[in-house]
């Protein structure tokens, strides 16, 4: 499941260390919006490219088209067959690559200076004019499946997409964006090109690029890169509430240490109280070794290496979840230590202490994520999606210290429902 | 971003990215040695107020006693549990009050401790980190509880993972003597057995300052470190009794090993082959600098000897790579893998693979593809200076790999100067039966997974 990183903690001014960083926001002369962060001191350029829609716009019954098509995008395009394109990236150390995820599809470059020209070339095929070539498809069509086989043996995979059956149903966040094997084999050739087609276009791309070029030259670069797009493509999924009522699923499978994952609904990032849940979850089950659910469930008792808490707010859906691993004899305890946190935190919220530490962390390690292009170029853009303005960042630590004790409180007693926290454990978790 | 992070459990990792130093980035780099024997890197990047602070122990699990495998990592976990002064958690807490981020990891030659914290804490750092070298402080109940987390840690790591577990016998299988062939988070058996005194004698043992390399690298100048150093870890003595690191040698392979693994968890069954090899030695990384290249060459993606001839010509995988550790202590591994399509089966499989390096042995190596790849290793010194924190792992685990800072400053030239001739030599070199273990990993129904 995708986390939230680039969406969440952006707090840019740290009350420890503030990061000199200016933002322009740039439009291209053909129209193309994107942010910049010159940065002239190593020659070389960190694009990031993001299409929302992503996965979630696989059409009924081409489940996984998108996830193939994004794995076909650098196997030959323009006039260059598979091999022939990625010897052209390596000629010039050009370092591209293509992802997908259920709300984007996500296209990353680095590139030096010197050959900028020729690996905008190379990534303006890869993106306008992939080949889809039939031996090509063959072939990577069979890497997919090879994934899908395997994530049926993998307990993490196997409760993630029970986790997703159960919470999202019919929605197309309710199955693996891989496909099913079934599915996979029925794609062809004129489903990726409609794949590419509906979902690679200019209404729906966002754009941030970091390094070693200026307003002017990127401008250029972007309406060379871009301008070929189509206008639009596949409407986006409707929206889905969440809704689950609390007990434990138990998928049987043989292997020594049981997966539980868990949540309910969430909170949507644009909802005035979610810096507040944000500040809260941190305190209950942020990656932290000191959140609640670190302590309570591996310092203090040993039941696990790992248990954490996040919050998930989809394009389409928000959710409150986390994951666990203990061994099958110790999985029950876990889960029940976990209900009981659960069920304080609704009823308790967080305390003046815990409160301070989470905001002192939070608005202190915001500066440091931007140490480097690819970084700022990977939140810049993830800003851009969330609908946040740049000034977002230099306002971020206000908001987080802002939120006071009584804040948490409420969103605690809103947001965390006992009554409807799911698990779903998949191993032979004993006494569950 | 859990406690231990194993980097070296996943060997095709290794082969993935560049690991050329970066001589375009030397100017960042200064280096010194305290009066206690503690060895000094600074890494200057002045973009953002961040630092990381890293402390290296050259001690590993290769050092540990035999019979108390998994105890270097244990360690590490307990180096979390309190000194004289700090409570129990504290020092995790501290970091994060701060706004920082910390952590550590084990491997096979170095344990390592870092965090990443605004420039203008680095003090505060140095004096937490100093204080738990010398100063912690651990009772049984601390011992017992976070015993039980490594073990499940293993249980996460390996015990449900199939490809882990395959891994860790294809491991013991390869060296006959070297601890290399002891997993780093250990056998099981041993782990459960682990107490205060086998943790306690390895700090004793191994954690001072003439056995530690600090890495400092951000937003920091290089006076500014050292006048910290000082203050800080300059009052800690040196171990008298530190001994050289000297373990146990191979001795000669005289017999091709094959690992036959079945787990009804595998759905996409593989052949990897690991050769016992020789790993990058200071002053001489010249046959390691080859072998890097090897690896490139014959599995470094798409466009490489073996994808070409197994995947795009004959069509008989899925996947194939070839991977080679250089920065090592001891004799490393070079690997090779290929996973069939379905329908082929492992022994066809292998034997498609071992057809291709022949081929290989018999073709040499494309010129315009080597020089594809020295181009690229070239860019890697540019896009390295990007990331500090990776620079920062490069020198902290070459430096406790064996290696100086010199050898590590001199091998982008080396690898630059590596020749077709070069590469084939050390192929001729590597590929030895006798020094390798082919493993099969298989799902339950051995006809189903082969057929």
């Amino acid at each position: 499941m995708k986390r939230f990183i680039l969406a969440l903690g952006m707090i840019f001014a740290g009350a420890t260390a503030q990061a000199e960083m200016d933002i322009q926001v740039i439009e291209s002369p053909g129209g193309i919006k994107a942010w910049l962060v010159e940065e002239h001191s190593i020659p070389f350029v960190a694009l990031e490219l993001r299409f929302q829609g992503g996965a979630s716009l696989d059409l009924v019954g081409k489940r996984g088209a998108t996830n193939l098509m994004v794995g076909l995008l650098n196997e030959g395009a323009g006039d260059l067959d598979a091999r022939g394109f990625v010897e052209a990236a390596e000629e010039i150390a050009a370092q591209l690559s293509y992802d997908v995820g259920d709300d984007t599809v996500s296209v990353s470059a680095q590139f030096l200076t010197e050959t900028r020209d020729a690996a905008v070339a190379l990534l303006r095929d890869s993106i306008i004019a992939p080949r889809f070539d039939e031996d090509a498809v063959e072939r990577v069509r069979l890497q997919v499946l090879s994934g899908i086989r395997s994530s049926e043996n993998d307990p993490d995979d196997i409760a993630q997409e029970a986790f997703a059956h159960e919470f999202y149903g019919d929605h197309p966040y309710g199955t693996p964006l891989e496909g099913t094997v079934e599915s996979v084999n029925g794609l062809t050739r004129d489903d990726l090109i409609a794949a590419h087609q509906g979902v690679m276009t200019r209404d729906k791309v966002y754009v941030s690029a970091a390094g070693d070029i200026t307003a002017e030259e990127l401008g250029a670069l972007l309406d060379d890169l871009l301008q070929d797009l189509p206008e639009t493509g596949l409407p986006l999924p409707a929206d889905l509430k969440i809704e689950t009522e609390a007990g434990v699923s138990v998928i049987p499978f043989d292997t020594p240490q049981s997966v539980a994952v868990f949540g309910h609904a969430g909170i949507e990032r644009d909802d005035p109280d979610f810096f507040a849940a944000y500040v809260m979850n941190v305190v209950f089950g942020g990656g932290g070794f000191e959140a609640r659910l670190m302590n309570e469930v591996r310092e203090k008792r040993g039941l696990t290496y790992g248990v954490s808490s996040y919050l998930l707010p989809k394009d389409h859906a928000a959710l409150y979840i986390g994951r666990v691993a203990s061994a099958n004899d110790r999985i029950a305890q876990a889960i029940e230590v976990i209900q009981a946190e659960w069920a304080k935190l609704a009823a308790e919220g967080v305390t003046e202490d815990e409160l301070r530490r989470a905001k002192t962390y939070l608005t202190g390690a915001y500066p440091l994520r931007f140490d480097g292009n690819r970084p700022i170029a990977r939140i810049l853009v993830g800003m851009q999606m969330d609908d946040l303005s740049p000034d977002y960042v230099k306002t971020r630590n206000a908001n987080i210290e802002a939120v006071t004790l009584e804040d948490v409180k409420r969103v605690a007693a809103d947001l965390v429902q006992p009554e409807a926290l799911r698990f779903i454990v998949v191993g032979q978790p004993e006494g569950l | 971003m859990f406690k231990s992070l194993f980097l070296k459990l996943l060997p095709l990792c290794a082969a993935l990215g560049f690991p050329g130093a970066s001589s375009a980035a030397d100017d960042q780099v200064t280096t010194f040695t305290l009066d206690n024997g503690m060895e000094v890197v600074v890494i200057e990047d002045h973009r953002a107020p961040a630092v990381t602070h890293m402390v290296w122990y050259r001690a590993g699990s290769a050092d540990e006693v035999r019979g108390t495998s998994g105890v270097a990592h244990f360690l590490e976990h307990l180096l979390f549990k309190g000194t004289d002064t700090l409570a129990p958690g504290e020092f995790s807490k501290t970091v994060a009050e701060h706004g920082g981020t910390d952590n550590a990891f084990t491997s096979y030659d170095y344990t390592a401790y870092f965090q990443n914290i605004a420039a203008d804490r680095l003090g505060l750092m140095m004096q937490m980190e100093a204080d738990r070298m010398v100063n912690i402080r651990l009772d049984e109940e601390d011992i017992l509880t976070e015993r039980e987390v490594i073990i499940e840690e293993r249980n996460q790591r390996t015990e449900n993972d199939p490809g882990a577990l395959f891994r860790e016998q294809r491991n013991a299988a390869l060296y006959l003597n070297h601890p290399y062939g002891t997993p780093i988070i250990g056998w099981r058996h041993e782990m459960v057995t682990l107490d205060l005194d086998d943790a306690l004698a390895y700090y004793k043992r191994f954690y001072a300052p003439n056995n530690a390399v600090l890495v400092v690298a951000g937003d920091v100048t290089p006076d500014e470190v050292e006048r910290l150093a000082k203050e800080h870890y300059g009052p800690l003595k040196a171990n008298p009794d530190l001994k050289p690191r000297d373990r146990v040698d191979e001795p000669p392979h005289l017999a091709e090993r094959r690992i036959m693994f079945n787990d009804a968890r595998v759905s996409q069954p593989y052949v990897m082959r690991n050769y016992l090899a020789p790993e990058r030695d200071p002053g001489e990384q010249e046959t390691a600098a080859a072998l890097t290249l090897l690896a490139e060459v014959l599995g470094g993606g798409q466009t490489s000897v073996l994808n070409r001839k197994l995947q795009f010509e004959q069509e008989k995988a899925v996947y194939t790579s070839a991977f080679y550790r250089g920065q090592s202590l001891d004799d490393t591994e070079f690997g090779l893998i290929i996973v069939p399509v379905p329908g082929v089966s492992l022994e066809e499989a292998e034997a498609a693979l071992d057809q291709a390096v022949a081929e290989f042995m018999e073709e040499g190596v494309d010129a315009d593809q080597l020089s594809r790849i020295k181009f690229q290793l070239k860019a890697s010194q540019i896009y390295a200076r990007d990331s500090v924190d990776a620079l920062a792992r490069r020198y902290g685990g070459a430096l406790t790999s064996g290696l100086t800072v010199e050898d590590v400053q001199e091998w982008p030239e080396i690898l630059q100067a590596v020749t077709a001739e070069d590469i084939m030599d050390a192929a001729d070199l590597v590929f030895d039966r006798k020094n390798a273990v082919t493993g099969y990993l298989m799902g339950e129904d051995v006809q189903e997974a082969q057929q």
